[in-house]
C-alpha cells in the first residue's frame, strides 16, 4: 500500500519552453504578419522577379525576396502562416470532436452502435488519409470547405479508439459501480464522472494530432491538391518554387524551414503533455 | 484458435467490401460513370453502350451487384489518358514502388529498432537523449522538405542531381529518396523500441531470470528482446499506411516513377477508373498487411494462440 | 564435518539500507540482524513498507543502485557476498541461494516454454547438455506436479497459479542451494493452494537439505512453518525468536496485534434470528462471452438461496472463480440475474426499474475491495459523501453537513473533507467509502472484499469500523470474502460458496467447529496456523 504522496509540479524542460516561444511567434506572424511588409500578397510586379532575400544580395523592399511573379515573399509567408494555422486548429477540431463523440457513443451503447464504430474505424485504418483525400479530390471539384473538411478526418479514428478504450475502463472502475449503487443516472454517471476523467485522453491526442494535421495540408498543398491560388498556404508557396529549388532556394526553403519548425514545436509540447497528464503513456519509462 | 483465424479473416473481407463499397457510392454520385470509365475519346453510342453495359438505367443494387462482379473479373476500368486497363497501368509502376518502399522499410526497420535499443540500454544518458530528439525531428520533419534538402545537398555537394527521372537507377538515386520515405517511420521504431524494451526489463520475470543466476547479456538476448519485439510487429503493419502515403509525396519530390506519381498525376487529370482502382489496390494491400500481422501473432505469440 | 557445514546458511549483520532523498524515512531497513542454521526456517514477518522484501534483495545482491547499502555484513554459508550487483553472483545465485516471488507466473518468461526456462537455469550453471533434460523432469516429478511431460511443454500462462509456483520452485532448487529465499510465495493464491504449497516447501526442505527465508504478513503461515521469527516494523525488526517464543509469548504490542488477527475465532456467537430482510431464492446467473465463433458460456451463480436476517452479518467465502462476487453483483442490482427471486422487506425486486429501483439502491449500499479504484478521482471527500444524498434529492447544504457528520463518525478528521482521495492511505480510503455508503442510511450493506486490499493491522482496524457502526446504526451486512478469519471476526451467519453453488450454510460458530460439507472442511482445514494451535 503506498501511502498518500503529494504531487510536485516539474518544471517545464527548456525545450518546451522554446516550442511554446515558437508557436507564439508563430501565432503572432500568422496574425500580424501582414503589417511587416508594404505589399499585397497578392500583389505581382514583373520587375522584381526573384529577388533574393537580404544578405543574398537583395535589399529591404523585400527582406525575404520575391518569388517568380515578383510577389514580396514575407507578405505571402504571412498569409500562408494564417491560412495554415486556420486549416491546422479547424481540422483538429473536427477529427477531435468527430472521433471522440463516436468513441464514447460506441462504449456506451456498445452492442449495435459500437459494432459500426469500429467497422468504421478499421475502414479508416485501411486507407491513410492522404489517399482518402486524393480520391475524394479527384471526384469532386477543390474548394477550401472541402478541403478543411478532408483534412479534419485526420485521425478520427485514433480519437475513436482511444475514447472507447478509455471509457470502457473508466466503466470498469469501481468508483462508477459505486456510484450507479448509490442510484445516479446514467447521465449523472458519464457528465459526472465518466466523461471528466477521459477527457484528458482526447486532449492528449489533440496535441499528438494536430503536427499531423499541419503536415498533411501542407503535403496536399506542395502537391498542388490542397489550397488553391490565389489563396495561399505555406505547402502551397512550397509547391511554387520548387521547380526554382537551385535558383531561388528561398521559395521552399523558408516555408519549409517554418513549416517543420511548427511540427516540431506542437510534437514537443504535445510530447510534453502526454506526460504530464497521462503518466502510463510516459515515454521515460 | 480456428475461432479466431475466421473472425479474423471475416473482419478483413467486410472491411475490404464496405471500402468497395463507399468507393462505389462516391463513383456513382460524383459525376458519370459511363464517361468516367469508358475509353477516352469514345463515340457518343460507344458511351451510351458503356451506360447500359453499367445498368445506369438499372435499379441501384443490381448496378452495384454489377459493379462488384466486374471487379471480380479484374476489370477496373480504362484510363482516359491511354486508354489502357488501369490495372495494367498500376502493374507496370508497382516494381518502381516496391523498390522505393522495400528499401525504405529496410533501413527504418535496421536503423529504428538498434537506435532504439541502444537508447534503451543507455537510459539517461547523452545517447539516450540523443536518439529521443531524434526521433522527435523525425516525426516533424515534413518528407517533401527533407527530400528537397536531399536533393539540393546532393546537387551542390556531389553534383548529381537526384530529383529528375533517370536518377532512379543509380545507387545514390535510391538510397536518397528511400531515406526521405523511411525517415518518419524510423524515428517511431526508434522511439518504440526503446519504450517496449524499457517496458519489457522491468518485467518481473527479468528479476526473476537475474535472481535465477542468468548473466545480464542472456537476460537481455534472450528474454528482453523477443518480448519487446511483439509489440513491434503491430507498429511495422501500422506504418504500412504511412509509408504509403509518404511514397505518394516523396516520389513526387524525386520524380520517381513509381504508383504514388501515379495517383497525383491521376488525380490532377480527373483519371477517374485508375484513381479508383489505385484506392481499391492500396485498401486491400494495407487490409492484407493488417491480417497478416494479426495472423503472425499467433505464430510468435503463444497468449494469443492459447484463445 | 567441513567448515561451511559448521558456519550457518545465512549470517545477516547489522544491515542498513538508505532510501533516496525525498522518501518518507532515510533508510529501507535499519541494524537488521538475522541467522539461519542449516536446515532452518526463518520467518520475516511485515507488511507492506516494512522493509522485508529489501532484505532479500540484499541477499541476492540485487538492491537497485537507487538502495544503498550503506552498513552490514551478508554471508553465506560463512563466505561474505560480493558487494551488491556484483557479476559474481550469477555463479551464488542457484547453487548458492535461489529465490520465488509472490507472482509466479509473471515471474516465468511469458513467451518460452517452462521446460525450456528450467534447463536454461542448467545451462547457464555449466550442466552438460544430456544430463538436463532428465534433471529438470526429475524436479518437475519432486514439485508433484500431475504431469511432468506436459508441464514441461507448457507456456506460463497455460497454468494455475499454484502449478506455477510449483514450476517456480522446481527452478530455484534445481541447483540444490544451501538457501531459499521465498517472498509471499502463497499470498496470490486460494487458501486450499497454499496449504499444499506450503506443505510442497516442508517436504522440500527435507528432501533438498535447504534453508527456507520465509518472508510472509501471516502470523499463520509462521505458525505452520516457522523455527525462528523476526518481525519487522519501518524497517526496524522489533521483535526475534524461536518461534514458540514468539508465538506464545509475544513482546512487542505490533506482533501481538498480527498474531490476534491470525486467529480463526468466530467473535460472535449470538444466534438470535432477527426477521430475515433479504431474502434469495434459487438465484442463478450466466454469462455470455464471444460471437458466432467463439461463444461460452459460463455460469456464474447457480441456484443460490440465501436468508439476511436483520442487523445480523452474513459472511459469503469462497475462493477465487466461486461465483461470490457476482452474486454481490446480483444482491445489489447491479447485475440482471437469468433466474430466481430475491425479496427484500417483502417485495420482490428482482426486476425492478425506475424510480422504485433508485429508491432500492439507497436502502442496500455497497463497499467494494479496490479502495483506490473506488473513489473518482476528481471528486473531493465531502462531495464524494454527499453525493448520494443529493442523488436522493437531499438538498446540497443538507447532504454535505450529513457528509460531514458521517465523516467524523468513520473516524476521520473534518480537514479530510477537502482532500482528494490520492491524499489517503489505502485505510483512509476504505473508510471514505464506507461513509459513502452509510450516509445513505441504508438498511443492508453489502461489503465485497472490503478489506482485502488492505494490510492485517490495518484490515483488524477497519472491520471494529464495520462492527461498530454495525451496532450504533442498525444495518444488515453481506461480507463477502475469501479470508476465512475475516468471516470469522464479523459474521453471525456464514455461506460457503463453491463453483457457483452453496456448499453450506449456518450460524458461523458452528460451521467453524464443525463443518459438514468435505470442501467446507478442506477450506477451514487449509487455514494456515493450525499446526501449533493458532486457533483459539
Amino acid at each position: 500500500m503506498s501511502d498518500a504522496t503529494t504531487y510536485q509540479r516539474p518544471a517545464i524542460p527548456w525545450a518546451v519552453r522554446l516550442a511554446l516561444g515558437f508557436i507564439a511567434v508563430f501565432v503572432l506572424f500568422a496574425l500580424f504578419g501582414q503589417w511587416l511588409s508594404p505589399h499585397e500578397f497578392r500583389a505581382t510586379s514583373l520587375l522584381d522577379r526573384l529577388r533574393p532575400p537580404v544578405g543574398f544580395g537583395g535589399t529591404w523592399d523585400y527582406p525575404l525576396g520575391t518569388d517568380a511573379r515578383g510577389r514580396d515573399l514575407l507578405v505571402r509567408l504571412a498569409v500562408g502562416a494564417q491560412i495554415t494555422l486556420i486549416v491546422a486548429v479547424v481540422g483538429t477540431l473536427i477529427g477531435a470532436v468527430l472521433g471522440s463523440l463516436l468513441g464514447v457513443l460506441a462504449a456506451a451503447r456498445r452492442g449495435f452502435v459500437e459494432t459500426v464504430v469500429v467497422g468504421a474505424v478499421d475502414v479508416q485504418a485501411s486507407l491513410p488519409i492522404i489517399v482518402v483525400a486524393l480520391f475524394v479530390l479527384a471526384m469532386f471539384d477543390s474548394s477550401f470547405t472541402l478541403f478543411l473538411l478532408l483534412i479534419g478526418l485526420t485521425g478520427w479514428e485514433v480519437y475513436a479508439r482511444l475514447m472507447r478504450g478509455a471509457v470502457l475502463s473508466a466503466k470498469e472502475q469501481g468508483y462508477v459501480t459505486a456510484v450507479r449503487a448509490l442510484g445516479a443516472s446514467p447521465y449523472r454517471i458519464y457528465l459526472r464522472h465518466i466523461l471528466p476523467n477521459v477527457v484528458s485522453v482526447a486532449l492528449v491526442q489533440f496535441t499528438v494530432n494536430m503536427p499531423l494535421t499541419v503536415l498533411l495540408e501542407t503535403a496536399l498543398s506542395f502537391l498542388g491538391l490542397g489550397v488553391q491560388s490565389p489563396l495561399t498556404s505555406l505547402g502551397q508557396i512550397m509547391s511554387e518554387g520548387r521547380d526554382r529549388l537551385l535558383t531561388a532556394w528561398w521559395l521552399t526553403l523558408f516555408p519549409g524551414v517554418i513549416i517543420f519548425l511548427l511540427a516540431l514545436s506542437i510534437s514537443l509540447v504535445g510530447d510534453w503533455v502526454r506526460d504530464r497528464f497521462d503518466p502510463t503513456l510516459r515515454s521515460e519509462n | 484458435m480456428i475461432g479466431f483465424i475466421l473472425s479474423r479473416v471475416a473482419r478483413a473481407i467486410i472491411t475490404l467490401l464496405v471500402t468497395v463499397t463507399l468507393v462505389f457510392v462516391f463513383i456513382r454520385f460524383s459525376g458519370d460513370p459511363a464517361a468516367a470509365l469508358a475509353p477516352p475519346d469514345a463515340p457518343q453510342e460507344v458511351i451510351e453502350q458503356y451506360r447500359r453495359a453499367l445498368g445506369l438505367d438499372q435499379p441501384f443494387w443490381v448496378q452495384y451487384t454489377g459493379y462488384l462482379g466486374r471487379l471480380i473479373q479484374g476489370d477496373f476500368g480504362y484510363s482516359i489518358h491511354s486508354g489502357r486497363p488501369s490495372l495494367q497501368i498500376f502493374l507496370d509502376r508497382l516494381p518502381a514502388t516496391l523498390r522505393l518502399g522495400g528499401t525504405a522499410l529496410l533501413i527504418s526497420l535496421v536503423c529504428g529498432i538498434t537506435l532504439g535499443a541502444v537508447a534503451a540500454l543507455n537510459r539517461g544518458r547523452p545517447i539516450d537523449r540523443g536518439v529521443m530528439a531524434f526521433s522527435v525531428f523525425a516525426f516533424a520533419m515534413p518528407n517533401f522538405l527533407f527530400g528537397l534538402v536531399v536533393i539540393l545537398v546532393g546537387s551542390l555537394a556531389f553534383q548529381v542531381y537526384l530529383g529528375g527521372q533517370g536518377a532512379s537507377s543509380t545507387a545514390l538515386g535510391l538510397i536518397a529518396p528511400a531515406l526521405t520515405l523511411g525517415l518518419a517511420s524510423m524515428g517511431s521504431y526508434a522511439r518504440f523500441t526503446r519504450s517496449s524494451l524499457l517496458e519489457t526489463i522491468n518485467k518481473p520475470f527479468m528479476l526473476a531470470a537475474e535472481a535465477r543466476g542468468i548473466p545480464y547479456k542472456r537476460r537481455l538476448i534472450r528474454h528482453a528482446l523477443p518480448n519487446a519485439a511483439i509489440p513491434l510487429v503491430t507498429l511495422v503493419g501500422l506504418s504500412l499506411g504511412s509509408l504509403i502515403a509518404g511514397s505518394v509525396v516523396t516520389e513526387q519530390v524525386f520524380a520517381w516513377p513509381g504508383v504514388g506519381q501515379l495517383l497525383v498525376r491521376s488525380v490532377a487529370t480527373r483519371d477517374i477508373a485508375t484513381v479508383q482502382f489505385l484506392v481499391l489496390a492500396i485498401a486491400a494491400t494495407m487490409i492484407t498487411a493488417n491480417l497478416i500481422v494479426d495472423l503472425l501473432y499467433l505464430v510468435i505469440d503463444p497468449r494469443i494462440r492459447a484463445k | 564435518m567441513t567448515p561451511t557445514d559448521l558456519s550457518p546458511v545465512l549470517a545477516v549483520r547489522d544491515l542498513t539500507i538508505a532510501l533516496p532523498p525525498g522518501a518518507d524515512r532515510a533508510h529501507a531497513v535499519t541494524g537488521i540482524d538475522l541467522t539461519i542454521e542449516p536446515g532452518q526456517t526463518l520467518c520475516l514477518v511485515g507488511e507492506s513498507g516494512s522493509g522485508k522484501s529489501v532484505v532479500a534483495q540484499a541477499i541476492m545482491g540485487m538492491l537497485p543502485p537507487a538502495l544503498p547499502m550503506t552498513s552490514g555484513e551478508i554471508a553465506l554459508q560463512g563466505t561474505p557476498n560480493p558487494p551488491q550487483r556484483a557479476s559474481a553472483y550469477h555463479r551464488l545465485r542457484g547453487p548458492k541461494v535461489a529465490m520465488v516471488f509472490q507472482d509466479a507466473i509473471s515471474s516465468l518468461d511469458p513467451i518460452q516454454r517452462v521446460g525450456r526456462q528450467l534447463e536454461e537455469i542448467l545451462e547457464v550453471h555449466g550442466v552438460p547438455k544430456s544430463e538436463r533434460r532428465a534433471r529438470v523432469m526429475d524436479m518437475l516429478a519432486a514439485v508433484l506436479l500431475p504431469d511432468p511431460d506436459r508441464a514441461y511443454r507448457s507456456y506460463p500462462h497455460e497454468m494455475s497459479g499454484g502449478q506455477a509456483q510449483r514450476i517456480v520452485i522446481a527452478g530455484a532448487l534445481l541447483l540444490n542451494p544451501a538457501l531459499l529465499i521465498a517472498d509471499e510465495p502463497t499470498t496470490a493464491l486460494d487458501v486450499t493452494t497454499q496449504a499444499e504449497i506450503l506443505e510442497l516447501i516442508e517436504k522440500l526442505k527435507v528432501e533438498f537439505d535447504t534453508s527456507v527465508l520465509f518472508i510472509t504478513h501471516d502470523f499463520g503461515v509462521v505458525a505452520d512453518i516457522a523455527d525462528h521469527v523476526v518481525v519487522m516494523k519501518d524497517g526496524i525488526a522489533v521483535e526475534s525468536g524461536t518461534a514458540p517464543s514468539v508465538l506464545q509469548d509475544p513482546q512487542h504490542d505490533y506482533t501481538k496485534r498480527l498474531l490476534a488477527a491470525a486467529a480463526l475465532a468466530p467473535a460472535r456467537d449470538q444466534a438470535a434470528d432477527g426477521a430475515a430482510i433479504f431474502q434469495v431464492r434459487d438465484l442463478s446467473l450466466t454469462y455470455r462471452r464471444g460471437l458466432f465463433f467463439n461463444r461460452t458460456e459460463v455460469p456464474a451463480v447457480r441456484e443460490v438461496t440465501l436468508d439476511l436476517h436483520k442487523g445480523q452479518t452474513l459472511a459469503v467465502v469462497g475462493e477465487s472463480g466461486s461465483g461470490k462476487s457476482s452474486l454481490a453483483k446480483c444482491l445489489l442490482r447491479l447485475q440482471d440475474t437469468d433466474g430466481g427471486q430475491m425479496i427484500f422487506k417483502g417485495r420482490d425486486i428482482t426486476a425492478l426499474q425506475g424510480a422504485a429501483l433508485r429508491d432500492f439502491r439507497s436502502k442496500v449500499q455497497v463497499v467494494l475491495q479496490d479502495p483506490f479504484g473506488a473513489l473518482d478521482p476528481r471528486f473531493k471527500t465531502i462531495d464524494a459523501i454527499a453525493e448520494g444524498p443529493i442523488i436522493h434529492g437531499v438538498p446540497k447544504a443538507e447532504a454535505r453537513e450529513r457528509a460531514l457528520r458521517m465523516l467524523e463518525l468513520v473516524g476521520l478528521t473534518p480537514q479530510a473533507a477537502d482532500r482528494y482521495p490520492q491524499e489517503f492511505s489505502g485505510g483512509q480510503r476504505q473508510r471514505i467509502c464506507i461513509a459513502r455508503a452509510l450516509v445513505l442510511e441504508p438498511e443492508v450493506l453489502i461489503a465485497d472484499e472490503a478489506v482485502s486490499a488492505l494490510d492485517v493491522s490495518i484490515q483488524v482496524q477497519v472491520l471494529d469500523l464495520f462492527t461498530d457502526l454495525q451496532d450504533r446504526l442498525g444495518f444488515s451486512m453481506v461480507f463477502i470474502t475469501h479470508d476465512l478469519h475475516v468471516a470469522a471476526a464479523i459474521s453471525d451467519n456464514v455461506l460457503v460458496m463453491q463453483h457457483g453453488r452453496v456448499v453450506e450454510q449456518g450460524p458461523t460458530a458452528q460451521i467453524f467447529a464443525n463443518p459438514r460439507d468435505p470442501y467446507t472442511r478442506a477450506l477451514l482445514q487449509s487455514a494456515p496456523g493450525q499446526k501449533r494451535g493458532l486457533v483459539a
